[in-house]
């Protein structure tokens, strides 16, 4: 079966929670520091006001101009599309665990305040890999993502370059020959591109030296945020690495950068502080990591916080070796299991705060066991 | 800031100075007019300020800052977008060209063109004019010089991959002498 499908009303944006999101695969060069590569290209309907001066009607329109070309453009063997004003809040809180939708585009308000939970927008997103998700009506017309596992930007650019390319034939863009593509907030100009690379750094946190990183990737006008992007916190030594200007500099420039030179070097420092943990403080290191593990395998009550903490500590034993019988893919797929969301969707049912914990930490406990015993086997 | 006699956005300033005191009016385009303070829309800056000066008491100072500018096409007037970070419709990029530049520079590393990516029918554009003739440079130097020098890139890549060395080692020059040109734009003519 292939093509367009619809979704709304109890549709999932995969198949069971477990399946789909490419980054959580674990897998791809040098997954032991970059879990994955994505590409965001903020694109406008020439013609048309940018959301923050649209009318509900022109939202409409521009919703339903850019849903058939999405639909009928042969991006991937199948797209889901979801309208998120007419989702529920369960959906948008797993579209967004899944990263295919931004905390904003949930919320549907822009940064200027206007908007809101019931103004048209939606996502479009191919199932089941995930690899490609489009969200219509967010802060810009249309902000297109390709993700891939691992150090891999050429391949996610070359694949939405093509998707670019596909809508551009039956979508007139803004375009400015000065300014290049032309967006809302002027901050994304030019190319529209942004380039951001989800990075783990447990030993560079751990010896201090991750100010270091910060400072330089500044001073390379590289943006570091959180697990979730903009706003977001760094949970569990995960940061993203972006780049911050998108006017000047053409994409493949700054694809070989990040690719070539930037990233080789953030991998290298972090690859040579584990080296260093183990060389110097192999006993904290090892104590640490069996810590965290023990924690993970033992407790009853359990917040996201702490959980995703553990697991990072948990994904440097795997990569360290310093446990071998766990899977690299399996504490991926918990690090999104965890999330409230997932956590519900797992279970079945939504769950008060307090129940969450208790629950998270059931689900943990018996997937840690299962992947080590299968590791072990 | 609102206007000092209704709730709409004052886009006029009027600061006077009389006898040390200084007096400050704020006001929408609308009271403006009422209140007799002339915008300045058409006519010279000396024009305006003999207007302005006329029936005032002698030793008045008057300092006016011009209404915000708006983008003819969505109503969004710069003040606003200084407020809220966001533009309404491409053509604000037009209307606020004089003043994004600046602030583009700034936000970009001081860039202020645009390199990389262009669609297909703006290119397509350039080629095909009505007339059959070359079309206007919508492009700018800086584009095209950048859009040739990436096609020659993608064509060297693919020559190495496919082991075509003595293809490569011609488009290798070709995309030297591009980024020579770049460099000295003037070389070309003068050799």
């Amino acid at each position: 079966m292939s093509g367009p499908t619809e979704s709304n009303g109890g549709a999932r944006p995969a198949s069971s929670p477990e399946e789909g999101a490419e980054w959580l695969r674990g897998k791809g060069k040098d997954a032991d520091v970059v879990l994955s590569s994505r590409v965001r290209l903020a694109r406008n309907l020439a013609g048309r006001p940018f959301m923050p001066r649209a009318s509900r009607d022109e939202r409409e329109e521009i919703l339903d101009s850019c849903r058939s070309v999405i639909l009928q453009s042969g991006l991937a063997q199948r797209m889901m599309w979801m309208a998120l004003h007419l989702a529920s809040k369960e959906e948008r809180t797993l579209l967004v665990e899944r990263h295919l939708i931004s905390q904003q585009h949930a919320r549907g308000r822009l940064s200027d305040g206007t908007g809101g939970l019931k103004e048209p927008r939606a996502v479009a997103a191919s199932v089941p890999d995930e690899r490609l998700s489009i969200m219509v009506n967010e802060e810009d017309h249309l902000r297109i993502q390709v993700i891939r596992a691992g150090l891999a930007f050429e391949e996610a650019y070359q694949a939405i370059d093509a998707v670019d390319d596909a809508l551009e034939q039956r979508l007139d863009f803004a375009f400015s020959p000065r300014f290049g593509y032309l967006t809302a907030c002027p901050t994304n100009v030019g190319t529209g591109a942004r380039l951001s690379a989800m990075l783990h750094l447990p030993a560079l946190k751990m010896t201090g030296e991750l100010e270091k990183v910060k400072r330089a990737a500044q001073d390379m006008s590289l943006a570091v945020r959180g697990f979730y992007g903009e706003g977001s916190e760094a949970a569990g030594d995960f940061y993203q690495l972006s780049n911050q200007t998108t006017l000047g500099k053409s994409e493949h420039v700054l694809m070989h950068e990040l690719e070539r030179e930037i990233l080789p070097q953030v991998i290298r420092y972090e690859r040579s502080a584990r080296a260093k943990l183990l060389d110097k403080r192999k006993n904290a290191l090892e104590d640490q990591v069996h810590r965290a593990i023990g924690l993970l395998t033992h407790a009853r009550l359990m917040s996201t916080e702490e959980a995703m903490h553990l697991l990072s500590q948990v994904r440097l034993g795997i990569v360290c070796e310093i446990l071998k019988g766990t899977d690299l893919a399996a504490v991926s797929r918990l690090m999104l299991l965890i999330q409230p969301g997932h956590l519900q969707q797992v279970i079945g049912q939504s769950l008060t705060q307090e129940q969450r914990r208790t629950a998270r930490a059931t689900l943990v406990r018996s997937r840690l066991k299962t992947s080590s015993r299968k590791g072990a086997g | 800031m609102n206007c000092d006699r209704c709730d709409n956005e004052a886009t006029v300033h009027e600061i006077t100075v009389v006898g040390g005191v200084q007096h400050e009016k704020h006001l929408c385009e609308q009271c403006a007019a009422e209140e007799g303070v002339v915008i300045g829309a058409g006519g010279s800056v000396t024009e305006l300020l003999g207007k302005l000066a006329e029936g005032l008491p002698p030793g008045t100072a008057i300092e006016i800052t011009h209404a915000s500018p708006k983008c003819p096409s969505c109503g969004l007037t710069f003040s606003k977008f200084r407020h809220s970070g966001l533009l309404g419709c491409a053509s604000c990029y037009s209307a606020f060209e004089d003043r994004l530049g600046p602030l583009l520079e700034r936000a970009h590393e001081g860039a202020a063109q645009h390199v990389g990516k262009v669609p297909k029918r703006a290119l397509a554009a350039t080629r095909l004019s009505p007339t059959g003739e070359s079309g206007p440079d919508i492009l700018g130097d800086a584009e095209q010089h950048a859009q040739r020098a990436q096609l020659l890139r993608k064509k060297l890549e693919e020559a190495v991959a496919a082991e075509q060395y003595e293809r490569a080692a011609k488009l290798r020059d070709e995309l030297n002498q591009l980024e020579t040109e770049k460099l000295s734009p003037g070389a070309e003519s003068a050799s």
